[in-house]
């Protein structure tokens, strides 16, 4: 193999690990900040998928799909917060769990009523439709450029947001101290709900974007849900940057395992987050 | 998904009051009908009273729910047009969801078996579940009729007097596109798969026909499933340079392999071929699926008189557009009809039915086929292409091909 082999694999990775990242900086920021196993997660990107598929398909344009169904699933988040999560905060992991994954249930028959059995494409828009030559034969679609340069605004957007803001400041003292926050005065609950309904977002938006380069499908979510845990664990629960490091990581190891090493494709990221935690129990950037 | 269902909530307590109340009813009621129908008819009561016990196990939930409703309505529908009647008796239908799990394939298998005394068990679509339930149910007094499941085994190693299939084996499907692809002038070939069992099987049957005739693997590429990212794959693809490239991928994981492999550059400069690929997805994919030629025993393109009523009963009677899957339900549908006609629904006649059921010649929208010694369809694999999103049929691949059985001793 040549060197523009590699090369070009290493392009894949990096684009791979991008959408992963998308993907599992809302599940993160839930994990890490409210204490919240949210194994519906993937529903949540589930749901963006078909939230644009619907749009999209009632406005002929994939962008104005986005816009409108971002304050869809922001509202969605929010309900579910209010409804269901808001009560098992204090109740330990287990609650979580047997909620969240009902929660899945839930979203998958709620998908099958809304869409039916069938899986479904969404066309790449027009204007990201080009593709720049790589090899001879070989091309690489410009929208895949396009989500991991929107993914790259989305980790600077996140982290500025963290950093350098108020609500940020919140969050960072909510994830630390509970209990001290909400004696200085800081609505807890209100947080909450905040940080909630921005993950689902965050989910929701990795659906839609990613909704050309991928398929529609009934279950969608579920193989979503065991890669974001993966990439989460792996990075530190709770740090955003952990789940930047963490995704490219498992972007670009799978990537090369597939190809140099194909019968160990499966267990390739697996085995690379054993490692890692073997290394690290608590992830690479745990959350203090 | 698998590990996440050890999680569901199973309280033992409320199992058993349900059970025993079930059990309480059900008894209580056979106990009645049993009466009721000995008082009226005491010699032939079974046969011509009650109504004929149908259990049916198939996805209705997750990846593969369509496939096992369109089977479920096309068999149904198929019954329906014979006055929902088999062999003249009422049909009375269990419907179980598979949720495509095999561990608990085992205990639902059983409830059609003891619990519902069912005289004909339909299912599975997953060959891991067909696998187990042709080993549960192999000569025991029920009929087994697969209506998906291609696993080479179900009619081969573990094939029984009992266990009939109306739909495909991997090889059955695969075996005749080597042969094709070899005429059409490839000698250097990709293999691109899902790395489970039918994927594996699909690959192997391609292989038999395609190295004999001269032909060389290139690249074996299995890709893990159910994983949708093949970009680093195709860059593998472009590097080799193949003269084409022959697949196994179905259902979403086939719409996003197109799009992305048009994406990729390579459609039409890399010939993609496939068994499956194309099969209900050719639409949702769009431009990318153009050109892309597959080996399968059906196209709903099909010009002859069956296939023509059956698209449109089938779309009448659900609203959706027919696929192989539905054929495969509406030939199960034919088989009973046609095998209790001949023992005159008499179900406890078990070797009779089964001599009945083997020597049925099924007139199916995919064309006419009857039934190989291990109760498998011998039928005709035609060649497809896609143009203008649908599968035209331009060419038959293979004529009346009979699936070798490997293994079986029936």
């Amino acid at each position: 193999m040549e060197l523009s082999f590699y090369l070009i694999q290493l392009l894949n990775g990096i684009q791979y690990g991008f959408l992963l990242f998308l993907v599992t900086s809302g599940l993160t920021l839930v994990f890490g900040i409210m204490d919240v196993i949210n194994l519906a997660h993937g529903s949540f990107y589930m749901i963006g998928a078909y939230l644009a598929f619907w749009l999209t398909g009632i406005f002929g344009n994939l962008f104005l799909g986005i816009i409108l169904a971002i304050p869809l699933a922001i509202l969605v988040g929010f309900v579910v917060e209010k409804l269901a999560i808001s009560y098992v905060y204090t109740k330990g992991h287990l609650h979580q769990v047997l909620l969240t994954y009902a929660l899945i249930m839930v979203f998958d028959e709620a998908q099958r009523f809304l869409w039916g059995n069938d899986s479904h494409g969404i066309d790449v828009p027009a204007i990201l439709s080009g593709s720049i030559p790589l090899t001879d034969i070989q091309v690489y679609p410009v929208y895949r450029l396009f989500v991991s340069f929107v993914c790259i605004v989305i980790a600077a957007g996140m982290f500025f947001v963290i950093h350098k803001t108020k609500l940020g400041m919140t969050i960072r003292a909510g994830a630390s101290n509970r209990e001290m926050t909400q004696a200085l005065g800081i609505n807890i609950k209100t947080l909450f709900t905040i940080v909630f309904s921005l993950g689902v977002a965050l989910a929701a938006f990795a659906g839609m974007i990613a909704a050309p380069i991928d398929s529609l499908y009934p279950g969608m979510g579920d193989n979503i849900l065991i890669i974001s845990l993966v990439v989460v664990v792996i990075g530190g629960i709770g740090s955003i940057k952990g789940a930047f490091v963490g995704a490219m990581i498992i972007g670009v190891s799978s990537v090369f395992g597939e190809t140099l090493f194909p019968d160990l494709a499966s267990v390739i990221v697996y085995a690379m987050m054993s490692a890692i935690l073997i290394w690290r129990p608590k992830g690479l950037f745990p959350a203090t | 998904m698998s590990k996440l269902d050890n999680l569901k909530f199973e309280d033992p307590k409320f199992q058993d009051k349900d059970m025993t109340r079930r059990d309480f009813v059900k008894t209580a009621s056979t106990a009645l009908a049993m009466t009721a129908a000995s008082s009226i008819i005491p010699t032939f009561a079974i046969g011509g009273m009650a109504p004929v016990k149908v259990g049916v196990l198939l996805p209705f939930t997750g990846t593969y729910a369509k496939l096992g409703s369109h089977i479920l309505d096309a068999m149904k529908m198929r019954i329906a047009q014979n006055g929902d009647k088999l062999g003249g008796r009422k049909v009375d239908f269990t419907v179980i969801d598979s949720e495509m799990n095999v561990p608990k394939s085992t205990q639902r298998v059983n409830k059609l078996l003891k619990k519902e005394k069912a005289n004909f068990i339909i299912g599975p679509v997953h060959s891991g579940i067909g696998i187990n339930m042709a080993r549960m149910l192999k000569d025991k007094k029920v009929i087994v009729v697969v209506p998906n499941a291609g696993a080479n085994q179900i009619t081969g190693e573990l094939c029984a007097q009992n266990i009939f299939r109306t739909s495909f084996t991997s090889w059955q499907t695969a075996y005749p596109a080597g042969q094709v692809m070899l005429k059409e002038g490839y000698k250097k070939v990709a293999l691109m798969y899902y790395n489970y069992a039918f994927g594996k099987q699909t690959a192997a049957a391609f292989q038999e026909s395609f190295i004999p005739g001269g032909g060389e693997i290139v690249a074996d590429i299995p890709t893990p499933f159910p994983k949708t990212e093949f970009q680093s794959f195709f860059t593998k693809i472009a590097a080799i340079k193949p003269d084409a490239v022959f697949t196994f991928y179905s259902g979403g994981g086939a719409i996003k392999f197109m799009k992305d492999y048009a994406a990729a550059g390579l459609q039409g400069k890399i010939p993609l071929w496939g068994t499956f690929l194309t099969e209900g997805t050719s639409r949702q994919a769009g431009a990318a699926a153009e050109g892309i030629k597959t080996t399968l025993h059906y196209s709903t393109e099909l010009e002859n008189a069956t296939n023509r009523k059956f698209k449109v009963d089938f779309k009448k009677a659900t609203g959706d557009d027919a696929d192989v899957f539905a054929v495969q339900g509406y030939d199960a549908g034919s088989l009973l009809i046609q095998g209790m006609d001949a023992v005159g629904g008499d179900t406890d006649a078990i070797v009779d039915l089964q001599n009945a059921l083997r020597s049925v010649k099924i007139d199916s929208p995919r064309g006419t086929f009857t039934f190989s010694k291990a109760n498998h369809p011998i039928q005709d694999i035609y060649l497809r292409e896609v143009q203008g999103g649908v599968n035209k049929v331009i060419g038959v691949a293979a004529k009346a091909l009979e699936d070798p059985a490997i293994g079986c001793k029936a």
